[in-house]
């Protein structure tokens, strides 16, 4: 009985102590901490920035700084920090998120994407195809999509940041064939030609969009990769820096790149949580991680990760040879901006939930 | 005052020997409230800012009918399927000894503890139809079950399986073996054994596992968004509908949507809650 008591005893100290562990509540030491919140493929990207930053704001300033981040999909990132979760630093996919949180929780100044260079965008990306190999299909343009033997992985634009892009890409790849330059958009005199465009362009959508055409839509970037790899469709609509790490990760030979002959601007952009820096006292160090991004050094490490630096003045050649020239259209340009590409393609009811006959 | 006197004469009879009812019910009551209550009524105060016709049409939208239709047909298929095939290995667990049974019997709770993504993801590998398992199927029988509902069902049925099995378990192991020997000297076949005293005995923990493993399934996410294709209308079920609307800051849309299966899953659960008493009364 005695031992029994004493078994009872050893076991509940053990759960608390494993309580106290999981809930993290370690003694807090010198160092300034700053909370990134980030999107999914960024993980490798600024696991190697982490160690640079605080190895260089050491140097400038003699203060140590350790930089965690955290990865989820961008829209659910936003909604946490929305919800309270204070994030020093956002990292995201789109400037649409980074909005809703300065709208819907007042964090950020109205001014935030202007305080950076790039509008704050450090590195971009773009949109394009991953084939298997030796391209059995032909596939090398938006328009060899739609040929009936050719099926297509996605991710629901519904749900992810990424399939928005490869979304808006290909209406941008039919506007640009009808129209032949994307200046016409503003011009009131085509506006019956636009028109017509953004008809076809929305039949392109619809035929791509089919259940027959794309049998799987993915919640993410990442589960649509394993979509691929388990054999489903013939090209991958996919994010550059994800299409390179898929490479570098099954060995060459398994699968190829193709560059379409136009694609989408992808700008992800940074900012500093003023609210949150502010009641954590943290903003100089804050600033410094996203300014440490534009340097020479964080370019170079973006580029590594497959990302195009916005500043490759001291990037090594080699790395820049990687990112294969395309031509590429901004979001603003084409659509008016994340907001109203949002609300017209994506929200309930929008243009999307229409080609999909819901 | 005779209300009174009975209330009273009752509670001193309900008195145990044990002391400290009093403390534990309530200690159970605000843990309780804590866990489920506070939570799950936010849910509810979160939905009523929408008016009443907002939450009709947000519920009654063909898209979120269909999710539905998903959600409850192939949990209950799943649920179904779990209680035949559960029965069948539970009594084989508990009737027959042979050569790693303990090991078997420690494999049943895996799906308890695998990371739902896990599951998904190895099922839709397995199930694929360009390889594997996936292929045989698809080449013999012309059968898809990855991103169909029927790899949805398959999905359930895995994660669904140990509620059966465990809570099945006891139940029979408690039955007496004299029984079904007097039942069989009085006469009765091997089928009217089974049918008229083991299965009304072991009923009751049947429809429990049953229900568990019904309502785990409603509200399944994690392994399920692998295998379905999500494809509107088809494939897509209501708790991805829920973090769609969650996704594009409709929170009190999803809370709608949340509610009615919250709804649909409480009554269902007490209606077998019902039939479970009722068949207790009249079993033996």
């Amino acid at each position: 009985m005695k031992t029994r008591t004493w078994l009872y005893g050893a076991l509940l100290l053990a759960s608390g102590a494993l309580a106290y562990w999981v809930t993290g509540c370690a003694p807090s030491s010198e160092e300034v901490k700053l909370l990134n919140v980030s999107y999914d493929p960024t993980r490798e990207l600024y696991e190697e920035v982490k160690t640079a930053f605080a190895k260089s704001w050491k140097e400038q300033s003699g203060e140590a700084v350790a930089v965690k981040t955290m990865h989820d999909g961008s829209g659910k990132q936003a909604r946490k920090v929305i919800e309270g979760f204070e994030a020093d630093v956002v990292t995201l996919a789109l400037a649409y998120d980074i909005d809703a949180i300065r709208q819907k929780a007042g964090l950020l100044a109205k001014d935030w994407q202007s305080r950076l260079p790039h509008n704050s965008c450090p590195y971009t990306s773009t949109i394009i195809f991953l084939v298997r190999r030796g391209n059995p299909k032909h596939i090398q343009d938006w328009g060899d999509l739609l040929k009936p033997d050719v099926q297509v992985v996605t991710p629901n634009p519904k749900t992810s940041g990424g399939a928005r892009w490869n979304y808006l890409a290909a209406w941008g790849y039919v506007l640009k064939r009808e129209l032949g330059s994307f200046d016409k958009l503003k011009d009131p005199q085509a506006a019956e030609e636009v028109a017509r465009a953004n008809e076809k362009a929305r039949d392109f959508l619809k035929q791509l969009f089919d259940p027959k055409k794309t049998p799987v839509l993915d919640t993410g970037a990442r589960s649509a990769t394993i979509t691929f790899k388990n054999g489903i469709g013939d090209v991958f609509l996919a994010w550059e820096n994800e299409a390179y790490l898929v490479l570098q990760e099954s060995g060459k030979g398994k699968y190829e790149i193709v560059v379409p002959s136009i694609s989408i601007l992808a700008e992800p952009p940074v900012a500093v949580v003023d609210k949150v820096v502010d009641k954590h006292g943290t903003r100089k160090e804050a600033e410094a991680f996203l300014k440490f991004l534009y340097t020479p050094e964080g370019q170079t490490m973006a580029a590594r990760h497959f990302y195009r630096p916005c500043d490759p003045k001291g990037v090594p050649e080699e790395l820049l040879k990687q990112f294969r020239p395309v031509e590429m259209f901004r979001i603003d340009e084409v659509f008016g901006g994340w907001a109203k590409a949002q609300k017209e393609h994506f929200d309930d009811g929008g243009i999307y939930d229409q080609i999909k006959g819901t | 005052m005779i209300h009174l006197q009975t209330a009273r004469r009752w509670l001193r009879k309900r008195h145990s020997v044990l002391p400290g009812f009093g403390l534990t019910l309530g200690f159970a009551m605000l843990y309780l409230s804590l866990l489920v209550l506070i939570p799950l009524s936010s849910l509810f105060v979160k939905s009523a800012s929408l008016s009443w016709a907002d939450f009709w049409n947000t519920v009654s939208d063909p898209r979120v009918l269909a999710s539905f239709r998903l959600t409850f047909g192939a949990a209950l298929a799943a649920a179904l399927v779990n209680a035949v095939f559960g029965l069948i290995v539970t009594w084989v667990l508990v009737r027959y000894s042979f050569f790693g049974k303990r090991l078997v019997d420690a494999m049943i709770d895996l799906p308890f503890a695998m990371p739902t993504a896990v599951s998904g993801i190895t099922l839709t590998a397995l199930f694929v139809k360009t390889r594997g398992l996936g292929k045989l199927l698809y080449d013999w029988f012309g059968l898809e079950v990855a991103y169909t509902p029927l790899g949805i069902m398959i999905a359930l049925v895995f994660i669904g399986l140990p509620f059966v099995v465990r809570t099945l378990q006891p139940a029979l192991e408690d039955l007496d073996l004299d029984i079904e020997e007097s039942a069989a000297s009085l006469g009765a076949t091997r089928f009217q054994t089974f049918r008229l005293v083991i299965f009304p005995a072991i009923l009751p923990a049947l429809l429990t596992g049953f229900a568990l493993s019904f309502a785990r399934a409603l509200g399944e996410y994690g392994s399920v968004v692998f295998i379905a294709g999500n494809q509107p209308g088809k494939t897509e079920i209501a708790p991805l509908l829920i973090m769609n609307k969650l996704e594009d800051f409709h929170y009190r849309e999803a809370a709608a949507i949340a509610v009615i299966l919250l709804l649909a899953s409480f009554l269902i659960l007490l209606f077998i809650n019902i039939v479970q008493w009722w068949s207790r009364r009249y079993a033996i």
